[in-house]
């Protein structure tokens, strides 16, 4: 938002105001190269590089380890960018720009890069990892404890160092002393009286073996993890550090045939990459998918599909409605009162000030639910107070005018604000001057004040409208989109396209991030070309009063 | 240029002592606790939980010589912060939380079954044990249940309702008394409320997912749009707005218990987490079912279960699984989690042990004795914006024969 947002700025300068800002290159370099290098300065430099430095430093360390090679060259090339750039006399202008310039890289044009990426991608609720970790998670939810089977008292040991050496499990059959020692070649009878076993089953001590204690065997979690030990049944593996159970995997991975295979039931589900997920013959589809790429589908999806495109003409309208009408209100109720208080004849301007700002000084967050509540039908305060029984939220007008309501009392104290610092901006010489001329009071509010405010007040406005544009708190915290129609509980009357939106991407079955870019994407969209086109309006305008 | 040198010097001195900084702290410091050498084992839980959960699970430390660290994440980001950080390959090594995130962590691949023995499971309430079971397999440790009753004011009402019937008339008789203002505090809001409204609407005959031969829930029968669904919102649609006036818009989550208390409705239907508020209010109440409509289904209220779950990508996972399935199944802790937060433990010796202090707690059981347990497959999200959307429609006089038919194409559309 913040590229289109500084157009106006430049554009303010465009016309004859330059000369005096760049003042004569060629001797500012010249008064530079001799300015001296105060201690204050070479401290500020060093401390800054070296936070640059300690950062860079910091963050290589898990990108060599997740063997991320193009990121760590984009942040080797970055930081020595900074280096030669801020240890070199030259470049000055570049000393300004850079820092803002890699700001807005990572936090304005990252973001919306990787939105418009995952728009293409169907990652979301099942489908997050690769297609190897969906595999894993198959395998390892699979494993089931063979029917009839025992459970055994577990000691983890090695016959090596506790820290390092190969891991036994050292288990015993429950009731009697008779100890095995199991590993992945499978389990071996120990001889009798070689093992220690205390009271609870568990061996304490054997012939050979170091027994692991909690803290040893918890420090080699994943090898403890990772050792089966076949058997006829199945494999003992471990539950935990103190029980045994011989379980096994029903479910495997065939990498010949790409499919899940149950031994179970026998039936096989075909990995298909284009849903990104394992699918059975009859089309069942197993729960643990993978992130695959889906193309244009989930904006065909927003085009096509009738839950979608049916309701959104009208949401659209409303959306405008809403944007326009908590901006325009706000402004018209800020304006009106700052130029109430703007009269010289006016008394006590401070106080009135003070209050008028306290809806602005309190968390909307809090704010939306309070007034929620007021708008109650039977115990809200509004309806209380009036003596009315108006179902606010439960029909489609009146919802819609509580929302703009509520936006009006939040939003006017900030456009009373910066409506004051725009007309103590205006010169009052100006509107003495058109009453000199014979002009009323309307007339010259009309042909002097209101244009001077807007030419200050445009971007702002933009700005307020994007924002109410996608207000989602003040519908969500509020109506949540009611009141709905009987026959579609998936948009409401107060619904601006991005509740709307949330609700189909988050609100079904799992959440849908691909898809919840893709509608994004179509928002900025809209959003983007009627800022466009505003503020090219506004330029114009400019160069009319300017 | 001298000035210059000494300054490259310095910085890349600072730079090294920064990033020395950031990778030496977490070394020594666990060096200094030898007990700590073993492994760490992380623990996420919501904040009540958190400070239960800290003197056992430091206990649990020092007796193993590890290190526990519980990590106190707000109740209503956890499910998705640990989908979110397992994605990514990391985060906790235990989460407790809600057994209906099953199904979604499931699929997410962000936890592994528990492994319990046949005395374990049978040292739970049965109910419990199956909710925590999706697929055949056991997900999670239970260690509280919970579920909807009908709290009365004693005063106002001293015999418990039979039938709805009963209670509409006992609520009537109060209104023209002028002793209430509301016959009954179910709280239904704009937006609906389908756990609240469930106990009536299968009492009504109503149901939402069928049952497979193994007794999972089916999403592939889905009960909303059917006959008897609609049936059930018809009886629904009597008590509302247009009805009856029982059933109302205007008593939502933020009010539901506010009213109760405030003596202007004598009953309120709502879980164990209400009886603080009910107990500081110093109303005099008692805790019954939920009646059903008269020759109606018994009214089934859905029952929850808070679990211990094993994540999947955690860095200890056997240190996890030892807490989770040796550790978390015995009834100190259910007893002490249930001192933080009052719901009925899981365990039914832990049960024994705090029922005599709190009678509420077997009341509540009794309560849910008809129960259901709360879906837990990924399909239950799909139902509950739709369905509770179309009863605020039909309790405030929509027809409910469309409205439920269109909720039902909704929620079939979005499952997969």
């Amino acid at each position: 938002m913040s590229t289109p947002l500084s157009s106006p700025g430049s554009a303010q300068q465009a016309p004859g105001r330059g000369p005096v800002r760049t003042g004569s290159p060629r001797t500012s370099r010249t008064a530079r190269n001799h300015a001296p290098i105060t201690a204050a300065g070479l401290a500020a430099k060093v401390i800054l590089l070296g936070l640059v430095a300690g950062i860079a430093i910091w963050a290589a360390f898990p990108l060599v380890e997740a063997e991320k090679w193009v990121g760590l060259a984009v942040l080797m090339l970055t930081t020595a960018a900074l280096f030669y750039l801020y240890l070199g006399r030259r470049h000055v202008p570049a000393k300004y720009l850079i820092p803002g310039t890699l700001f807005l890289i990572a936090f304005q044009v990252v973001p919306v890069l990787y939105t418009a990426s995952t728009a293409f991608t169907n990652f979301g609720d099942g489908h997050r990892g690769s297609k190897d970790d969906a595999i894993v998670a198959i395998q390892s939810s699979s494993v089931k404890q063979v029917p009839g089977s025992t459970q055994y008292p577990l000691s983890v040991a090695t016959k090596g160092d506790p820290a390092t050496g190969a891991l036994v499990f050292l288990i015993t059959k429950p009731g009697t002393d008779t100890v095995s020692v199991g590993d992945a070649g499978g389990l071996r009878p120990l001889d009798p009286g070689a093992a220690t076993v205390g009271p609870g089953g568990k061996v304490t001590a054997a012939d050979g073996y170091t027994v692991l204690n909690f803290g040893q065997a918890s420090a080699r979690s994943k090898d403890i993890t990772d050792l089966v030990v076949p058997t006829a049944g199945g494999a003992l593996r471990s539950s935990g550090l103190s029980r045994a159970y011989e379980g096994k995997a029903v479910r495997a991975y065939d990498a010949g045939c790409d499919c899940v295979k149950d031994s179970d039931s026998g039936k096989t589900w075909t990995a298909d990459g284009e849903v990104g997920a394992f699918v059975a013959a009859d089309g069942e589809r197993l729960a643990q998918g993978w992130k695959v790429n889906v193309g244009l589908s989930n904006f065909t999806r927003v085009l096509t599909d009738e839950r979608i495109s049916g309701p959104f003409l009208g949401t659209l309208i409303w959306n405008f409605a809403f944007a326009i009408g908590s901006t325009g209100g706000t402004f018209i109720l800020g304006m009106l009162i700052a130029l109430a208080l703007h009269s010289p004849r006016m008394r006590g301007t401070n106080l009135y000030r003070m209050l008028l700002i306290l809806p602005y000084a309190m968390p909307s967050f809090a704010m939306l639910l309070v007034w929620r509540d007021m708008f109650n039908t039977d115990f809200g305060l509004i309806n209380n107070l009036f003596g009315l029984s108006v179902d606010w939220f439960g029909q489609d007008w009146s919802a819609r005018a509580a929302v703009i309501l509520v936006q009006l009392w939040l939003g006017y104290p900030y456009m009373f604000l910066v409506a004051t610092g725009a007309l103590q901006a205006i010169p009052r010489e100006l509107t003495e001057a058109t009453s000199v001329d014979g002009a009323s009071r309307w007339q010259s509010f009309r042909a002097v004040t209101l244009p001077l405010l807007l030419v200050a007040l445009s971007p702002l406005l933009i700005s307020s409208f994007a924002f109410n544009f996608n207000n989602f708190n003040a519908i969500y915290l509020t109506t949540e989109g009611a009141p709905f129609p009987a026959d579609n509980p998936s948009n409401g009357a107060t619904d601006l396209l991005i509740t709307y939106t949330y609700r189909l991407a988050f609100g079904g079955q799992a959440a849908q991030f691909g898809f919840a870019a893709a509608i994004s994407l179509f928002i900025f969209a809209i959003v983007a070309v009627v800022s466009a086109v505003s503020f090219r309006r506004t330029r114009q305008q400019e160069e009319v009063y300017a | 240029m001298r000035i210059r040198t000494a300054g490259v010097v310095a910085l890349f001195a600072l730079a090294l002592a920064a990033s020395g900084c950031g990778g030496d702290s977490d070394e020594p410091a666990a060096k200094d606790t030898p007990k700590a050498a073993g492994g760490k084992l992380v623990i996420w839980a919501d904040d009540k939980r958190t400070a239960a959960l800290k003197p056992f699970a430091e206990k649990f430390g020092q007796e193993n010589g590890v290190s526990v660290e519980v990590q106190a994440v707000p109740n209503e980001d956890l499910q998705n912060n640990f989908v979110t950080v397992s994605s990514q390959g990391g985060g906790p090594d235990v989460v407790i939380g809600a057994h209906d995130w099953i199904g979604n962590l499931v699929q997410n691949g962000a936890i592994d079954p528990v492994q319990l023995s046949d005395e374990q499971k049978a040292a739970f309430n049965e109910t419990a044990v199956k909710a925590v079971t999706f697929n055949g397999q056991l997900y999670g440790v239970p260690y509280a249940q919970e579920n909807l009753a009908l709290i009365r004011n004693t005063e106002l009402a001293p015999e418990a309702p039979k039938t709805i019937e009963d209670l509409v008339a006992t609520g009537k008789q109060l209104k023209a008394q002028k002793k209430v203002t509301e016959t009954l505090c179910l709280q239904v809001g704009q937006k609906g409320d389908a756990y609240h409204i469930y106990p009536l609407y299968s009492s009504a005959g109503g149901y939402l997912f069928g049952t497979t031969a193994n007794g999972d829930y089916d999403p592939k029968d889905l009960g909303v749009g059917k006959p008897e669904s609609i049936a059930a919102f018809k009886k629904i649609a009597a008590l509302g707005e247009k009805g009856e006036g029982v059933l109302k818009r205007s008593i939502a989550d933020t009010n539901s218990t506010a009213t109760f208390t405030g003596k202007k409705c004598a009953f309120l239907v709502s879980g164990p987490w209400a009886t603080a508020d009910v107990k500081k209010a110093g109303i005099k109440y008692d805790v019954s079912a939920v009646p059903g409509f008269a020759g109606g289904k018994a009214a089934a209220p859905f029952v929850g279960v808070q679990s211990f779950y094993v994540a999947a990508k955690g860095k200890n996972k056997a240190l996890a699984q030892e807490f989770v399935a040796n550790y978390v199944t015995k009834p100190d802790l259910a007893v002490a989690l249930y001192q933080a937060d009052p719901r009925p433990p899981a365990l039914t010796a832990a049960l024994d042990q705090v029922k005599s202090s709190d009678p509420d707690l077997a009341k509540f059981i009794e309560a849910g004795r008809n129960g259901q347990v709360l879906p837990a497959i990924p399909a239950m999200a799909a139902i509950w914006d739709p369905f509770g959307k179309a009863e605020a429609a039909v309790i405030g006089g929509a027809d409910p024969t469309s409205t439920v038919t269109a909720a039902g194409k909704t929620i079939a559309g979005s499952i997969k």
